[in-house]
């Protein structure tokens, strides 16, 4: 043999999971059904909303706020859902039935680090377009930016992007194939955004609706998002109970993504 | 490229030179796979030796695509030995992965990168990879590598699929009907890629549903049909070819009908309706001269006359043909 062993170490891992990440980004940023439903479309529904009703006012937790207020944290939680699930379902449902995943698994590269850098490309997408909607809102609609409850918001952000790449991972385990990962996935999520506080204050919907809805994640993000965002709140912010049944539903996907999750094409 | 039936490489391959221990690169015996309570591969034994192409051949659901995918690591096996490489592909680890590249069956590329940006991205998973540009060129798309691969043609793509899996500089290329899809002349161009990477040295495991491809290329082959290798040989001695008897075929006048020929030629079995018959030899000169003799007398003119060994294809075709 005329090859010599080399052994790639931790350090040149870290620097794999770098080398992914920048083809990752590069790729959904060149693909124009993410660039419209991922970036696009969560600044388009802000612009809507707050445009319509912006200026109204609705009670929320026993105080009065303006609309848009109420809109930008809400959006923001579209916008995470946005890159962190529905993006990440159909990307990587195309990418394995297209053999893509399965291909890259025959080579040296370990399969964490190929979730991690996904997982790390919508993250980043998901702070990048929350920044974005939270500027939008200052700028155009007067939006008033947390100070102290900040550290809270990110960090509801964070928990939220990486609860839902790990509920995507677990998803995509339940799709045979890349033409039904979009409805699929538009199905589960338009109905939870409109009982879930993003588009309606929850406080107009019937307790059975605020009950089915108190199961399921997106309401319990918006509510993080929404107690860091809102001027009302004292303290540090942090949402502990609706953070936790978060990161429990993200766990949950994780182990469902562990046990299930294929790098092999499923139609055929 | 090699003409067909002549095989230098084959005799190399399987002279006592090449055959020894070192120069096994994949080693099966006993393979079995079952899923469900059916078994699709009931016990395969193979032996792939260093710098051969080597071609398995089979049709559809005989088990061929299970065998190839327990080679590649990508599906555990029921029972059986397997060493690709020196080591068993179910606990493959990095190292391994990077002497084997890979192009499956039916895998697309990522269609939002150009080939340069494809193929820097899988260079980053190699220890030691190739030059991106050098590997371009080698697959011929140095002039499309700013393209993005979802604008490519199904063959250029294909041509991205077969750089990808030599970008990591490989010892053993498995090759799952690379050509499938091309036109001829792009097959031939194919050819002419596959052709070079033994040149390189690799060892080539190919699958394939075109015979002309085993003709052109194989150093050996070997058959499976419902999941038990068949037959294995050469492209010019599969299935006793080399010793069947000639087929000497060829086209009757207008209204001369094959039984009219003489019997000392031996039964003509007519193959069509326009006067196309074929018969069969072990002595062709002989045969020729006594239908030569007999259509100058008859004053018949003998046209499309050709003679012939069973095509690769007819024996394949024997070889694989459900029972009845």
């Amino acid at each position: 043999m005329t090859s010599t062993r080399v052994e790639p170490g931790s350090r040149s891992d870290a620097r794999l999971v770098a080398h992914q990440l920048r083809y990752d980004l590069l790729l959904i940023l060149r693909d124009p059904q993410s660039r419209f439903f991922t970036i696009a479309l969560p600044l388009i529904f802000l612009v809507i909303f707050t445009s319509l009703f912006g200026h109204d006012t609705t009670h929320v937790n026993g105080h009065k706020i303006k609309f848009s207020t109420y809109y930008v944290p809400g959006i923001c939680t579209l916008g995470i859902i946005a890159t962190s699930f529905v993006n990440l379902v159909i990307t990587i449902t195309a990418q394995r039935e297209s053999g893509v995943l399965k291909r890259r698994r025959s080579t040296p590269v370990p399969a964490w680090v190929l979730i991690a850098s996904r997982m790390l490309a919508s993250a980043i997408l998901a702070l990048v377009l929350v920044a974005v909607i939270v500027v939008i809102g200052r700028i155009a609609y007067g939006v008033h930016i947390p100070g102290s409850t900040m550290p809270a918001f990110v960090l509801s952000v964070i928990i939220g992007a990486a609860a839902f790449c790990c509920m995507a991972f677990a998803a995509a385990s339940f799709i045979r194939n890349e033409d039904s990962a979009q409805p699929i996935i538009q199905a589960i999520t338009l109905p939870l955004y409109f009982i879930s506080g993003i588009f309606i204050p929850t406080s107009q919907l019937s307790s059975t609706l605020k009950g089915i809805a108190d199961v399921f994640p997106v309401i319990h993000l918006n509510n993080a998002l929404f107690k860091a965002f809102d001027p009302a709140t004292t303290g540090s912010g942090i949402a502990g109970k609706d953070l936790l049944i978060v990161v429990l539903w993200g766990v949950a996907g994780l182990i469902i993504a562990l046990w299930r999750f294929s790098w092999s094409p499923q139609s055929s | 490229m090699r003409t067909p039936g002549g095989a230098p490489a084959t005799e190399a391959a399987l002279g006592s030179g090449q055959a020894d221990a070192s120069n096994v690169v994949i080693k099966v015996a006993g393979l079995r796979m079952s899923y469900d309570g059916f078994e699709a591969v009931r016990g395969v034994d193979l032996q792939v030796f260093r710098g051969e192409i080597f071609t398995f051949l089979g049709p559809n659901g005989a088990g061929k695509t299970t065998t190839v995918e327990i080679l590649e690591g990508h599906r555990k096996r029921t029972a059986g030995e397997v060493r690709v490489l020196g080591e068993d592909p179910e606990h493959a680890d990095r190292w391994w992965r990077s002497r084997v590249g890979v192009v499956l069956q039916s895998s697309r590329v990522e269609p939002q990168l150009t080939v340069r940006e494809c193929l820097e991205l899988y260079a980053g998973y190699y220890p030691a990879p190739r030059s991106v540009p050098e590997v371009i060129e080698l697959v011929g798309l140095t002039k499309r590598s700013e393209v993005r691969c979802g604008q490519l043609s199904g063959g250029q793509q294909r041509r991205v699929d077969v750089a990808l899996a030599l970008i990591g500089d490989p010892e053993l290329v498995f090759l799952d009907e690379p050509t499938t899809g091309f036109d001829p002349s792009a097959r031939r161009s194919a050819w002419e890629m596959i052709d070079g990477l033994r040149q390189l040295g690799k060892t080539i495991f190919l699958t394939t549903h075109y015979m002309d491809e085993a003709e052109a290329l194989a150093d050996r082959i070997v058959v499976i049909k419902a999941g038990a290798i068949v037959a294995e040989g050469t492209p010019a001695t599969l299935g006793g070819r080399d010793h069947a008897p000639y087929q000497i075929t060829f086209s009757l006048p207008a209204g001369v009908a094959s039984g009219q020929l003489p019997h000392t030629l031996g039964p003509a079995r007519a193959l069509d309706q326009s006067g196309k018959v074929m018969i069969e030899s072990e002595q062709v000169m002989a045969t020729m001269q006594a239908l030569s003799s007999w259509a100058l007398e008859q004053r018949f003119e003998i046209s499309d006359l050709l003679v012939r060994r069973p095509a690769l294809e007819d024996v394949y075709l024997e070889l694989t043909e459900p029972p009845k």
